[in-house]
């Protein structure tokens, strides 16, 4: 497999009120495996999927949450969540959960996997990619 | 132009995946080709072989299987999801101790590793959702 495509998945919805978050999830992990260039990008309610201290118990369903920070060992990390979106829901980068990597080039310096865009610079990101998968 | 298609909402509730065979038919007709159809999220209950619709109106299923045969598309629904709606094969049915299956004629279970090598194979991979 010499094709390398970049793909972007786009996360626009809550984490639960829908299945769409924990199926987004399914297909990056499986994803992961085909050693393709990968971004997450998290926008509008999307934003809250990655919220800190998620408690799930109190309407029944998995807390798929912490599934997030195996990403990085997926080497699953440029992660762009939407600053607008952010604000809008007066949440900041601090609300959400600190997601890193290990980079191998950098002595497996730990770093930040999450990165806060503008929805202009989102709009770059988006222009450059291969393949989108909305969910 | 190779296609790589998603279908990611049921039949009928929604309009994606009329829009996503309309689509499929009309770039066949046009000489091009579809590398895959793979069905995701409720777009699996495309594939029920048990759907009776009534008989004055599309049949969805159907109309997917003939399209199929006609010009040898793979069909694909995510297993995962599939199994989750109650979507099984022979296989799988017989596997989870199910006492039915209701794959559609035309329609295989497969993982997500083939919507991912539909993007990869594709020129443009379109995804039918909400």
């Amino acid at each position: 497999m010499s094709t390398i495509k970049k793909f972007l998945y786009v996360n626009r919805k809550a984490p639960h009120g829908s299945i769409y978050a924990l199926e987004s999830l399914e297909v990056v992990l499986i994803g992961a495996a085909f050693d393709q260039d990968v971004s997450l990008a998290f926008i509008d309610d999307g934003v809250y999927q990655l919220l800190q201290n998620q408690d799930t118990s109190g309407i029944g369903v998995k807390n798929f949450s912490p599934t997030y920070k195996a990403l990085g060992d997926y080497d699953i990390n440029k992660i762009y969540v939407e600053k607008e979106s952010l604000e809008l829901r007066g949440l900041s980068k601090d609300n959400l959960m600190p997601l890193t990597w290990e980079d191998e080039d950098d002595d497996w310096a730990e770093k930040e996997s999450i990165h806060v865009v503008s929805s202009e610079e989102l709009s770059d990101i988006i222009e450059h990619q291969d393949i989108i998968f909305n969910f | 132009m190779k296609f790589g298609i998603m279908v990611s909402e049921g039949p009928y509730t929604h309009q994606a995946s009329d829009t996503a065979y309309h689509f499929t038919e009309a770039a066949l007709n046009n000489g091009h080709e579809i590398v895959r159809v793979f069905f995701y999220h409720d777009g699996v209950n495309n594939g029920t072989s048990l759907a009776v619709p009534p008989q004055d109106d599309r049949n969805i299923t159907t109309r997917w299987s003939a399209l199929a045969e006609k010009h040898n598309l793979d069909m694909v629904l995510c297993v995962a999801a599939a199994q989750r709606r109650g979507l099984l094969d022979k296989d799988e049915a017989k596997r989870a101790g199910k006492d039915a299956s209701n794959m559609a004629q035309g329609f295989n279970i497969s993982g997500l590793g083939q919507l991912i090598d539909a993007g990869i194979q594709a020129d443009r991979l379109l995804v039918f959702g909400d």
